[in-house]
């Protein structure tokens, strides 16, 4: 798994490749946890490069998406989420609590 | 025509993705789509996460043996531990509906592997093993409830 992150004016977006499981998805809790502990709580995930992800890392954008959200003052969005994954989301009642976007561009757009 | 492949891993976390090419080339070889094969390799992680975290209580040196079966667009995988039994039925189903406050961060492991398999079935044996058995066939994907999950474009 690689992440890297963009820090715009409004918001900061994280693009993720690879696989996010059991093994990667401490290193994904840790780069969110590095902005969120910035102040930084309008945050964009660029999902279209990821090729799998479990539960691990479902847990991890429930947290995040808990984090922001306290208080009001901002949110975690999800972009270019690829098909498969989507089904998941579906599955395990993500839609209902994250906006998702087909654009990266969209996603920092809303912000 | 019938295939079967064994293999072992180390339970650690750094194995999944060494397990995920094993069982992917099997699920894409049983000629499963992309999203039917998908299925199998996140119930399968999601079962492996667990033997991990939960059998052998972290990574403590155990070992996964991992078996595939294809058989006529049917895959049966089965997963074998000598890690602590557990009971799945005292897994209580995660609520999908629950509201961001109300949603505990874990608990949809077993939700997903029940959900994204055609069988599940435990084994606890203190001399053979734990023994997961799944099955996944071509005619039915996305489970017996999701018709409507994982549709081709």
């Amino acid at each position: 798994m690689d992440i890297s992150t963009k820090e715009y004016k409004r918001c900061a977006v994280v693009e993720v490749s690879g696989r996010i499981d059991s093994a990667t998805a401490p290193e994904l809790a840790e780069a969110f946890n590095e902005l969120t502990s910035e102040g930084q709580y309008n945050l964009v995930l660029d999902m279209d490069d990821v090729e799998f992800i479990s539960s691990a890392g479902l847990r991890v954008l429930i947290d995040v998406q808990k984090t922001c959200q306290r208080l009001n003052r901002g949110k975690l969005v999800l972009a270019e989420v690829p098909e498969h994954i989507y089904e998941a989301f579906d599955l395990a009642g993500f839609v209902a609590l994250f906006d998702f976007y087909d654009e990266q561009i969209d996603a920092v757009g809303s912000f | 025509m019938s295939k079967h492949e064994e293999r072992a891993f180390p339970a650690r976390f750094d194995s999944l993705s060494a397990i995920d090419r094993f069982v992917a080339s099997a699920a894409e070889g049983a000629g499963f789509d992309r999203c039917t094969v998908y299925q199998v390799r996140l119930a399968v992680d999601e079962a492996c996460s667990n033997i991990i975290e939960h059998a052998y209580g972290g990574e403590s040196g155990g070992v996964i043996e991992c078996s595939l079966g294809v058989s006529s667009g049917e895959l049966t995988i089965v997963l074998r531990d000598y890690g602590d039994p557990f009971d799945p039925e005292s897994v209580p189903e995660p609520d999908v509906n629950a509201s961001l406050q109300d949603r505990p961060g874990g608990g949809l492991g077993l939700y997903f592997i029940h959900h994204m398999m055609d069988e599940v079935d435990f084994e606890f044996d203190r001399v053979e093993g734990n023994v997961l058995t799944m099955v996944k066939r071509s005619e039915s994907p996305g489970g017996d409830e999701g018709g409507d999950r994982c549709r081709q474009t």
